[in-house]
C-alpha cells in the first residue's frame, strides 16, 4: 500500500485488474488465457503470497531482484540484562521469554515472524541490546513467457509486507510496458479485500471480478465490488462456472444491475478447465469447446470496452492521479 | 484445543471443513472463529444468532498541537512513515500506522495521546450449541491482522480445558494467515488435487513448519485432478486426514449455504473420525 514510488503516468497502456474477493473462484484461469488472447501483453501475479500463474504461463526468469523490507529487533545476549523492557512494551507478543530447566528465565529473546519492526524496543532498551536487522522479504522476478513479458514475486515465508512487493512488481512491469510499447498490462491479483488488493487496484483501468453462483461468491464480490469504487476504478463482472446454480447467478445479474456494474461473462462449468490445469496450459490454447468460445468472446468485449470508453477509463485514472 | 484450517490457495473449501467439523462435534463445547476477516463467510452456513456486535478499533496518535514543539522526534521513530513533519504542525497518517505506541511513549513533551480508529468490527453470537466469532474487516481498510487478534483475545475469554476451538483462516501464507494459526494445537491444510492446490499446499506447509505448528491434509474435490498431492504428502510424512470427493452435489449445497453435513449425515461420522485422528496424533 505504498503509494509514494509512483510518479510515472502511462497513457497508451491499459492495466487490467483480475480480482475476487473470495478465492478459488477463476482469476489465474482467467489471467492465463486472457494473456494468450492479448497477444504480447505484459503479465504481472500480484498474488504474491500464493502466486500460481507460473504454473501456466511457464516463464523462463531472466532476472531476479532481493526485495529488502522493513526492519526486525535482534537482542545482543552479551548487553542484555532481563530487565524486561521490551518484553512489557511490545504490542506484537513478539519478545519471547525462554527459560531454564527449573522454571526461572534464561533470556529474552524476538520472535521474528511476531515482530513487526517498530522499533520501540530498540529506542527504550535502557543498555541498548537491542539491534534492529534488515529484512529479506522475498524474491521479485523479471521473466519472459512465449505470451510476453511476465514479472512476479515470492513472498519470504511467513514474511510481511506483500502490499510493498506487490507495489513493486506493478512497477516492474509498468516500466517493461513503457520501454517496449506494449497495450496491455495484465495482472492476476490477491483475493480478500486488504492490503495486498489495495495495492493491487492501485491506477488500474479496469478491475475484472471473477465471482461464482455461490452465497459465499456474492457475498464476497460484493465487499470487493465496495472497495473498488471507494477507489474509483471501474469494475466488470464475470460469472464462472455461471450453470452450478442458476438462481445465484440470476441473483448476481441483478445486484449489478442495481449498482450499474455490467457483467460482461457467463463461463460455464468445464471439465476442460481441470485438464488443461493438470497440463500447465492457459485453457483457451487447450480447449476448442463452449468454454474457449466464451473466454475469447470476454476478451473481444474488453477490447471493445477500451474502444468504446477507452478515454473515459483513462480520463478517471488522470483525477485519481 | 485449537484446530485450525488454512489452505495457501483460496477457495479449496477450509469453511466447508471448519463448518462441517464444528456441526459434527457434540461431546465438547465448540466455539467457531471466523478469522477470514477480508471475506468472512462461516456465517452463511451457520446461520449464527448475532447477540453483540462490538467495533475494533487500533490505537493511532492525536498530537496536542498546544503542546508540540515540532521537536520531529514522533516522525524519526514512526517505522510506518505514518507522521510527518511540516513546519508547524505534525501531520497524522491513521492509515499507515500499526499502532505500535512508539510516538506516544518517546514523545519528549507528552504531546501525544491515543485514540481508536475502527478498522472493523466483531460479531459474536451463537449457532445451536456453537459459540460463533467473527471478524468483519471496514471496506477499505488494510490491514487484518489486529482485528484477528481481537477476535482470538475474545474467544479466549470463554475457552476452557475441554473446549474444541475451530479458526477458519484466511488463505494465502502472510501475516493474517500467521495470526489466526499461530498459537494453534493443530492445523488442518485444505487442499485440491491440481497443480494450484499442490504449489499453495507446500507453501502453506513451510509456514506451519516454521511456526512448529502440527499439521494434516484434507483433500477436497478428491478424483479431480492428479495424484501429485498424495504423492507429495507421502514423502513429505504429512497425514491425509480425510478426502472430500469431486461431487456435483455437493458443490450445489456448497452454492446455496448448505452444510454438507446437514443433507449427507454420513459425512459427520467421517468429520469425527478426522478429529479424533488428529486428537490420537497429539497424544503421540
Amino acid at each position: 500500500m505504498d503509494d509514494e514510488s509512483y510518479t510515472g503516468v502511462i497513457v497508451d497502456m491499459k492495466q487490467i485488474l483480475v480480482i475476487s474477493g473470495k478465492g478459488g473462484t477463476g482469476k489465474t484461469v482467467l489471467t492465463s488465457s486472457l494473456a494468450v488472447l492479448a497477444k504480447g501483453a505484459v503479465l504481472a501475479d500480484c498474488d504474491v503470497d500464493a502466486a500460481d500463474l507460473h504454473l501456466l504461463l511457464h516463464p523462463v526468469v531472466k532476472e531476479v531482484q532481493d526485495f529488502w523490507s522493513g526492519q526486525k529487533a535482534a537482542i545482543d545476549d552479551e548487553q542484555c540484562i532481563n530487565c524486561g523492557r521490551c518484553l512489557s512494551l511490545c504490542r506484537f507478543e513478539a519478545v519471547k521469554t525462554l527459560k531454564n530447566q527449573n522454571g526461572s528465565l534464561k533470556k529474552l529473546a524476538i520472535d521474528p515472524v511476531a515482530c513487526e519492526g517498530c522499533r520501540v524496543c530498540y529506542y527504550t532498551c535502557p543498555v541498548d541490546a537491542i539491534r534492529m536487522e534488515d529484512r529479506l522479504s522475498g524474491q521479485l522476478f523479471i521473466s519472459e513467457t512465449k505470451y510476453g513479458p511476465m514479472v512476479h514475486a515470492k513472498l519470504g515465508i511467513a514474511e510481511e509486507n506483500s502490499g510493498k512487493l506487490i507495489t513493486l512488481v506493478k512497477q516492474k512491469a509498468q516500466e517493461i510496458a513503457e520501454a517496449e510499447g506494449k497495450t496491455w498490462l495484465i495482472i492476476d491479483g490477491p483475493p480478500g479485500i486488504g492490503c495486498p488488493v489495495i495495492a493491487a487496484l492501485a491506477r488500474v483501468d479496469l478491475a475484472l471480478i471473477v465471482t461464482e453462483p455461490t452465497l459465499s461468491g456474492i457475498h464476497d464480490m460484493e465487499r470487493v465490488v465496495d472497495l473498488a469504487a471507494h477507489f474509483g476504478v471501474t469494475t466488470k463482472v464475470v460469472i464462472n462456472k455461471c450453470d452450478i446454480n442458476w438462481n445465484n447467478t440470476q441473483a448476481i445479474e441483478e445486484i449489478c444491475q442495481k449498482r450499474g456494474i455490467e457483467v460482461i461473462g457467463r463461463l460455464p462449468f468445464s471439465e476442460e478447465v481441470v485438464r488443461s490445469l493438470i497440463l500447465g496450459i492457459p485453457v483457451v490454447e487447450f480447449s476448442q469447446g463452449e468454454i474457449a468460445e466464451e473466454i475469447t468472446a470476454l476478451w473481444r468485449k474488453i477490447e471493445a470496452i477500451f474502444q468504446e470508453e477507452g478515454v473515459a477509463l483513462g480520463d478517471k485514472k488522470e483525477e485519481r492521479l | 484445543m485449537i484446530v485450525s484450517v488454512a489452505s495457501g490457495k483460496g477457495g479449496t473449501g477450509k469453511t466447508t471443513v471448519a463448518v462441517s467439523l464444528a456441526l459434527s462435534i457434540s461431546e465438547e463445547e465448540v466455539q467457531f472463529l471466523d478469522c477470514d476477516v477480508e471475506e468472512p463467510n462461516a456465517g452463511i452456513f451457520l446461520k449464527p444468532r448475532i447477540k453483540e456486535v462490538v467495533p475494533v478499533s487500533i490505537p493511532v496518535p492525536r498530537i496536542d498541537q498546544e503542546k508540540c514543539d515540532f521537536c520531529g522526534r514522533c516522525t524519526e521513530v514512526c517505522a510506518y512513515h505514518a507522521l510527518a513533519m511540516l513546519p508547524k504542525k505534525v501531520l497524522v497518517f491513521p492509515h499507515l500506522c500499526h499502532g505500535c505506541g512508539g510516538c506516544s511513549l518517546l514523545c519528549p513533551r507528552g504531546a501525544i495521546t491515543e485514540v481508536g480508529r475502527e478498522i472493523g468490527t466483531m460479531e459474536i453470537g451463537r449457532s445451536g450449541d456453537i459459540e460463533f466469532i467473527q471478524g468483519r474487516l471496514n471496506v477499505g481498510e488494510a490491514m487484518p491482522t489486529p482485528l484477528i487478534r481481537a477476535v482470538k483475545e475474545r474467544a479466549r475469554k470463554s475457552m476452557n480445558s475441554t473446549t474444541l476451538t475451530i479458526v477458519d483462516a484466511p488463505p494465502g501464507t502472510s501475516c493474517p494467515v500467521i495470526e489466526a494459526v499461530k498459537d494453534s494445537d493443530f492445523c488442518i491444510l485444505v487442499t485440491e488435487p491440481t497443480p494450484f492446490g499442490l504449489n499453495d499446499l507446500a507453501l502453506a506447509v513451510e509456514v506451519l513448519r516454521k511456526l512448529g505448528i502440527p499439521l494434516g491434509v484434507v483433500i477436497n474435490r478428491s478424483g479431480m485432478g492428479n495424484d501429485k498431492v498424495d504423492f507429495y504428502c507421502q514423502e513429505n510424512h504429512i497425514p491425509i486426514l480425510l478426502r472430500i470427493p469431486f461431487d456435483r452435489e455437493i458443490a450445489v449445497l456448497y452454492s446455496q449455504g448448505i452444510p454438507i453435513v446437514q443433507r449427507k449425515k454420513e459425512y459427520m461420522e467421517r468429520f469425527r473420525w478426522m478429529m479424533n485422528r488428529i486428537q490420537e496424533s497429539l497424544l503421540i
